[in-house]
């Protein structure tokens, strides 16, 4: 290390110098000057200058005005900007108040979707009536609309914000293909705080929600594992959390800001999480708390013990009244129950949300039909308000040649055979028809079954659809694939072959298109490009419709229809004074919709009733 | 009160009379004030008056999420703001126990030995200037402004490079930043003689400046001298060295000892520490592209992040000496309560009213600057 021992070179200040130094000076008359000249300099290409935004890429999610250290940053509503809450997209704006920034770029550096950045321009000054012009919205043309460039901006190297979720862990596909145990594990607690640490809580999924959730609260509950006040925040609006947090369409999730460049929150998960973790006990004694302490005296009937159902029961029992649920088959439950496979959402899961539903006072009558056991009209003589929540029940066929046949089955009545501990007879091969969430979830019962009685799996799924235009979600698919079964996408079912009284295959053609340009269903295939699928169950999964006859002939004439679904107006009221319908048959198939229903059915039969005792009409 | 009645106090006759020293003199980088007793020309007794750039940092960043914090701490120092943000990072790093990736710390090490060079020309500008020497403070700026281009290159900012984060730093050097650093290095080489023939060998200088403001080491170290102005007494004593954090334990360098304590060895430590900085970066240039991996250690999502519980001290060697940070945390998203201990505060009151004794008036703002004392660090 002789470098190291080296002395500084220590200068001579000792020194008189000689008298000629003075003219060393004559050198610098060849020398510019050190001041800089007054010309207009080029920023660093990474400079942090003032805003620009690409009002296309921004979403209005407010992180940055979240991370500002100065509150320099206040969201404003752009109207001519796009609002569409359903993909997180909100026309809020950043407005910076330069003033207070200081140009750390911490809101470029934690942006989810990356649109924010620092330009290199560095120049502004103004009259002293323009001062609010140090206040404004950036734009992608920058302050004074001169393309000086984008200085500091988003990359790999500065990004804060964690694109990857935490990996559910679930029982892998040889392990879970002989039984009907439920496939995801749930997450433990060091993963769902992680998980939970990465939201920004931009409410996004708020938005999206068709009930409205408030998951950035009760995220932001799970991250301080407050479980209590998470659960509280999932009651707030949704009483179907075990449901829901297994089997929800999520919409918060592709909502998501963070889903714009990375994988979204896995909101669902975490709500899964949070009444997992909190325990059943717990959960019903801290909604418990909110229960009526008073009654009012009036009684509701509720037809239908979905959770369209049971959701409007909840509320309206906590508001105090005398609700009955009535339910034909053996459990409450709905749909969930008789239509999503155990595998994906257990039984005992969906019992301990009826139960916490039960304890709030609600009367749940089963193995009762309305209009065999008891009718309509005795059912609205004792009460003094009806709602119909009856579900989608019945299947849809597609009647072509042979789907008459006794081996062809309607997806949701066979789900709902499984579901009751039903021997139905395993088909050694089975076709099924459609590609929606309930055509995978019969095709992996289906497997399930054959795996039990015959060790393989022969199932082959024909859906109409590509793969781009897929209807179940993705991780069904992939899920499905994983457990053997054969997905056909563009397939257009044909005819049910039938040879002695027995389905033999199933033949399908090529799909061209499905809808025409008016967007109307009205399918072209490709008739040389024929297969036949040998099997010896074919089963329909196109869609479902309501069983209405309880209704009776009377009542059928009264209501409005429209297209083989119940009329009712945004109240959920339909054209009777007692009468409401919710749930999906009158919005369609999905729990979280159901949920959301029930909310505001129950808000207008509220209504009505407490206006009954002030002998006030609300509607007629 | 009556003017009949009005009976003026009686002074003892006395040949002293008070001088209000600043707080906006130019012998000082920002505002800060001397009350000074004078008898004839010589200082009797000087007393520091502080408190004119208190913005309360201390207090404002228990109100401020840990990331933004970063934003907020180079403010500390306007000089030599560098050594806040990494030592702020530095003591969040060993709350959370974060490693810092091996690159990340060279980065910081160039980023600070750079600052260093910046707060040098600086100061030797401004000490300068305090002796009547105009040119030198030109110089001094403009070359800094050399050094400053870079720090716009590599982090975005000029002065406040915001470029340290918890975990690591913002970015990678950009393409083609070590060769221009180099060029400037080999620049500032060719300087330093110019600097010698112009100011450090100046005997407008070495005669103002020498035994001007003199302390003993015992007096240093009483008065919690640190950094150059502790060397300057011929105390061989580093930071970087002799507690080495970051990455200095890999680096070869010396450390510049004088004798003399006076304004003139203090300037003249500093003088070299700048030679020895230069050295510091050349090796850094040269090692740096061996260096891969990132450049910064994953953290959690900044507004949702829970440093756990804990206290820390922090120490470095800023260019005006040694800089401390205590920060504790309570296992929230901000500190609990963040001190900083810097050298500035010391210079500035204890050892500029005993070095002002007896002094004369002329030389009190040589002796404020040759200590190098920062008032907005002083105040905080």
């Amino acid at each position: 290390m002789s470098d190291s021992q080296k002395k500084p070179n220590d200068i001579d200040y000792q020194s008189k110098g000689s008298v000629l130094n003075p003219l060393k000076s004559i050198s610098f008359f060849a020398r510019k000057p050190v001041t800089e000249p007054l010309e207009p300099r080029v920023a660093a290409e990474r400079y942090r200058g003032f805003h620009v935004n690409d009002w296309e890429k921004c979403v209005g999610c407010s992180t940055c005005q979240k991370v500002c250290d100065n509150a320099a940053i206040t969201m404003i509503k752009v109207p001519s900007q796009k609002e569409d809450p359903l993909n997180g997209i909100r026309n809020l704006r950043p407005a910076i108040d330069y003033g207070r920034c200081c140009w750390c770029a911490l809101c470029v550096d934690l942006c989810p979707t990356g649109s924010i950045s620092l330009s290199r321009e560095y120049v502004h000054t103004c009259y002293d009536e323009q001062l609010d012009s140090y206040f404004l919205l950036p734009d992608p043309n920058g302050m004074h609309k001169q393309d000086f460039g984008i200085g500091w901006h988003k990359t790999d190297e500065n990004d804060m914000i964690d694109h990857h979720r935490q990996k559910m862990p679930e029982k892998p596909p040889q392990s879970r293909t002989d039984n009907f145990d439920e496939i995801v594990d749930g997450y433990d607690k060091q993963q769902a705080i992680i998980e939970a640490s990465r939201c920004v809580q931009c409410g996004m999924c708020h938005d999206a929600c068709p009930t409205h959730m408030h998951a950035p609260e009760y995220i932001r509950a799970i991250w301080q594992h407050d479980l209590e006040k998470a659960v509280r925040q999932i009651y707030r609006t949704n009483p179907f959390s075990h449901t829901c947090g297994r089997v929800c369409t999520h919409r918060c999730e592709t909502a998501c800001s963070i889903g714009k460049r990375g994988e979204p929150i896995a909101i669902r998960w975490l709500k899964r999480y949070a009444m997992d973790a909190l325990g059943d006990d717990q959960v019903r004694k801290l909604v418990a708390k909110d229960h009526a302490e008073t009654s009012t005296g009036k009684r509701i009937a509720i037809i239908g013990s979905g959770p369209a159902g049971l959701t409007a029961a909840f509320d309206l029992a906590k508001a105090g009244h005398k609700v009955t649920v009535y339910e034909g088959l053996d459990k409450p439950g709905g749909m969930p129950r008789y239509g999503i496979p155990y595998y994906r959402l257990p039984a005992d899961r969906l019992d301990a949300d009826i139960d916490v539903i039960r304890d709030a006072g609600v009367e749940i009558i089963c193995n009762t039909w309305i209009g065999k056991d008891i009718t309509l009209d005795k059912l609205h003589k004792k009460n003094d308000a009806v709602l119909l929540a009856l579900g989608l029940q019945l299947g849809r066929s597609t009647r072509i040649p042979g789907s008459e046949n006794s081996n062809v089955f309607k997806a949701v009545d066979l789900l709902r055979q499984i579901a009751n501990g039903e021997k139905i007879k395993v088909p050694e091969s089975a076709a099924i028809i459609g590609g929606g969430n309930v055509a995978m979830d019969i095709a992996r019962s289906l497997a399930r079954l054959q795996k039990q009685e015959f060790g393989t799996v022969n199932i082959t799924v024909t859906a109409m659809e590509s793969f781009d235009h897929f209807l179940a979600d993705a991780e069904e698919v992939k899920e499905a694939q994983e457990e053997g079964i054969v997905i056909l996408p563009s397939r257009g079912p044909q005819e049910c072959l039938i040879e002695k009284n027995k389905v033999v295959g199933l033949k399908t053609w090529a799909v061209l298109s499905i809808f025409d340009e008016k967007g109307r269903f009205a399918p072209h295939f490709d008739e040389s490009n024929e297969l036949c699928h040998d099997c010896e169950m074919i089963v329909e999964a196109i869609g479902q419709m309501t069983d209405v006859e309880l209704l009776g002939e009377n009542l059928i004439e009264k209501l409005e229809w429209q297209r083989g679904r119940l009329q009712v107006d945004e109240h959920c009221r339909t054209s009777q004074e007692w009468l409401w319908a919710a749930g999906d048959m009158v919005k369609g198939p999905d729990v979280v919709h159901a949920v959301a229903d029930g909310h505001i059915v129950a808000n207008s039969m509220n209504q009505y009733l407490n206006s009954l005792k002030t002998g006030k009409k609300l509607h007629g | 009160m009556r003017p009949e009645n009005y009976e003026p106090k009686q002074h003892p006759p006395s040949t002293e009379y008070e001088l209000n020293f600043g707080p906006n003199h130019p012998g000082i980088e920002g505002n800060y004030a001397l009350k000074v007793k004078l008898h004839g020309d010589t200082v009797v007794e000087a007393r520091a008056d502080a408190g004119y750039l208190h913005r309360g940092f201390e207090k404002l960043m228990e109100q401020r999420l840990w990331i933004q914090n970063i934003a907020l701490v180079p403010r500390i120092c306007v000089p030599d703001p560098s050594p806040m943000e990494v030592a702020y990072s530095m003591a969040v790093e060993q709350l959370c126990g974060l490693d810092v990736p091996e690159r990340a710390q060279w980065l910081r090490v160039m980023q600070l030995e750079m600052s260093r060079i910046t707060a040098h020309l600086f100061y030797f500008g401004g000490h300068a200037a305090t002796t009547g020497m105009y040119t030198p403070m030109f110089w001094g700026v403009a070359d800094r402004d050399l050094v400053l281009d870079l720090f716009e290159e590599l982090t975005g900012g000029r002065v406040y490079c915001i470029y340290n984060m918890p975990g690591g730093v913002r970015r990678d050097v950009p393409e083609g930043f070590l060769q221009r650093l180099g060029k400037l290095l080999d620049y500032l080489e060719t300087r330093l003689p110019e600097y010698d023939n112009l100011f450090f060998s100046n005997h407008v200088l070495v005669k103002r400046a020498r035994d001007t403001g003199t302390m003993t080491q015992k007096q240093a170290l009483e008065w919690a001298v640190t950094g150059p102005n502790l060397r300057a007494t011929g105390l061989d004593f580093d930071v970087r060295r002799d507690d080495p954090y970051l990455v200095y334990d890999q680096l070869d360098f010396d450390i510049p000892v004088e004798q003399g304590g006076d304004a003139l060895s203090r300037t003249l430590v500093r003088r070299n520490e700048m030679q020895q900085s230069i050295r510091i970066l050349r090796q850094i240039i040269k090692r740096l592209p061996e260096i891969k991996g990132p450049i910064r250690a994953p953290i959690p999502n900044p507004l949702a992040w829970n440093v756990p519980a804990g206290d820390t001290y922090v120490r470095l060697e800023s260019s005006k000496g040694e800089l401390s940070w205590y920060v504790v945390s309570n296992g929230g998203q901000k500190p609990y309560r963040v001190h900083v201990r810097g050298p500035s505060a010391m210079h500035a009151v204890q050892v500029l009213e005993n070095l002002a004794k007896g002094c004369r008036v002329e030389d009190v703002a040589q002796i404020m600057f040759s200590l190098d004392a920062c008032p907005p660090e002083v105040d905080r």
